[in-house]
C-alpha cells in the first residue's frame, strides 16, 4: 500500500483525496440540515447565514489588501445600489481599485 | 413542500447570470495552471485537479504541499488542509438546504458537485427575489466549471499570460463580487446585525489564528446571532 502510494499513482491519489474532501464539504451542509428540524430559530439562523458568510469572507480580505480594496468595495456597493446589476458593480469596483493603485494610495 | 423545478431555461439563465465573473475566474485558473507547472505537476494532474477538486483557493494551497513522492500521511495532510479551506461550503450548503430539500437526492448530488462561491451567490440572490428553479445553480455551476478547466491549460502552457493582474484589481474580483451581493440581501439594519457580528468575529479570528478558519467562525457567529434575535425576520 505504502509503495503504491509512493509510486506514479501518488499524485492522482492525492487529487482524489482532495476531491473527496471537497465534495464532502459541498454536500455536508445540505445533508446535515436535512436532519435538523427547521424550528423558528434555525430558520432565523439560516436567514442570517448568507450575509454573514459574505461579510466574514470579505472584511478580513479587504482590510488585509489595504485602502485600494476598500475603495473598490465601496464603489461596487454604491453602483450595485444604484443599478441593481452585478456587471456595472464589478466594473466600477475594479476601476476604482485600478485607479487607487495607479495613484499609489 | 412541493418539488422545486429544474429546467433547461433555468440552467441557461444561470449560465448567463455567471458571465460577469468569468473573466476573473479565467485569470484565477490561469494563475493556478502557471503555479502548477512551476511546482512540477504534469498537465494531466493540473487538469484533473481543476476538474475534480474545482475549488480555487484549496488548489492553490495544495500546491504549497505538492511533492513528487506521496505517503499515507502526506495524503491525509493535503486532504485535511483542503477540507479546512473549503469548510465554508458546508455553511453555504446549509443555507441552500431549504431550497433543495424537496428535490430528488440524485439531482441534488449532481448539482452539489458544481456548487461553489459564485453560483451560491447567484442562487442566493435569485432565491431571495422569489425564484425556485434549481437549474439556476446548475447552469451557473457548469459554466464556471468548464471555464475553470479550460483556463487552467493556457496558464500551465505559458507560465503566466497576464503580467500583473494586481494592476487591474483582478486579485479582488471575488471579494468585490461578494460584497456587491450584500445589496440585494439587505433587508434593513435589524437583519444586518448578525452580519456586523460575523465581520467582527472574523476579524478577531483572522488576527489570532492563521489559515481560513475566520470565514467559518465569523459566519457561524452571525448565524447564531440571527437565531438569538427575536426580531430577525427578513
Amino acid at each position: 500500500m505504502g509503495e503504491f502510494i509512493a509510486g506514479p499513482a501518488g499524485p492522482y491519489l492525492a487529487i482524489a483525496a482532495m476531491a473527496a474532501a471537497t465534495y464532502a464539504c459541498r454536500a455536508a451542509g445540505v445533508v446535515l440540515m436535512s436532519r435538523v428540524r427547521l424550528t423558528a430559530s434555525v430558520q432565523r439562523a439560516l436567514r442570517a447565514l448568507p450575509g454573514s458568510i459574505v461579510v466574514a469572507t470579505v472584511l478580513p480580505i479587504a482590510l488585509k489588501a489595504g485602502a485600494p480594496a476598500l475603495v473598490g468595495l465601496v464603489a461596487a456597493l454604491v453602483t450595485m445600489s444604484l443599478t441593481r446589476h452585478e456587471l456595472p458593480a464589478l466594473l466600477a469596483g475594479l476601476a476604482a481599485v485600478s485607479l487607487a493603485r495607479a495613484a499609489g494610495i | 413542500m412541493s418539488r422545486p423545478p429544474f429546467t433547461l431555461a433555468g440552467s441557461l439563465e444561470g449560465a448567463r447570470l455567471v458571465l460577469p465573473v468569468l473573466p476573473g475566474v479565467c485569470v484565477f485558473a490561469t494563475a493556478f495552471g502557471a503555479a502548477a507547472a512551476q511546482k512540477g505537476m504534469t498537465v494531466w494532474q493540473a487538469l484533473s485537479m481543476s476538474a475534480f477538486v474545482y475549488a480555487g483557493a484549496s488548489q492553490m494551497v495544495a500546491l504549497e504541499l505538492w511533492r513528487e513522492t506521496w505517503s499515507p500521511s502526506t495524503i491525509l495532510t493535503v486532504m485535511a488542509v483542503t477540507a479546512t479551506v473549503n469548510a465554508r461550503m458546508v455553511l453555504m450548503g446549509a443555507a441552500m438546504q431549504p431550497w433543495m430539500a424537496a428535490a430528488p437526492p440524485a439531482q441534488n448530488a449532481l448539482n452539489l458537485f458544481f456548487f461553489t462561491d459564485a453560483n451560491w451567490l447567484i442562487g442566493t440572490r435569485y432565491r431571495a427575489e422569489g425564484g425556485s428553479d434549481l437549474g439556476i445553480l446548475f447552469g451557473a455551476g457548469v459554466a464556471l466549471w468548464v471555464v475553470w478547466i479550460l483556463a487552467t491549460l493556457p496558464g500551465f502552457l505559458t507560465g503566466a499570460l497576464i503580467a500583473d493582474p494586481r494592476r487591474y484589481g483582478i486579485d479582488l474580483v471575488m471579494p468585490i463580487f461578494f460584497s456587491a451581493m450584500l445589496v440585494p440581501l439587505w433587508k434593513g439594519f435589524g437583519p444586518a446585525l448578525p452580519w456586523a457580528v460575523a465581520g467582527t468575529v472574523a476579524l478577531a479570528v483572522e488576527a489570532a489564528i492563521p489559515g481560513y478558519l475566520f470565514i467559518v467562525a465569523g459566519a457561524l457567529a452571525g448565524a447564531l446571532t440571527g437565531a438569538l434575535l427575536k426580531d430577525g425576520d427578513g
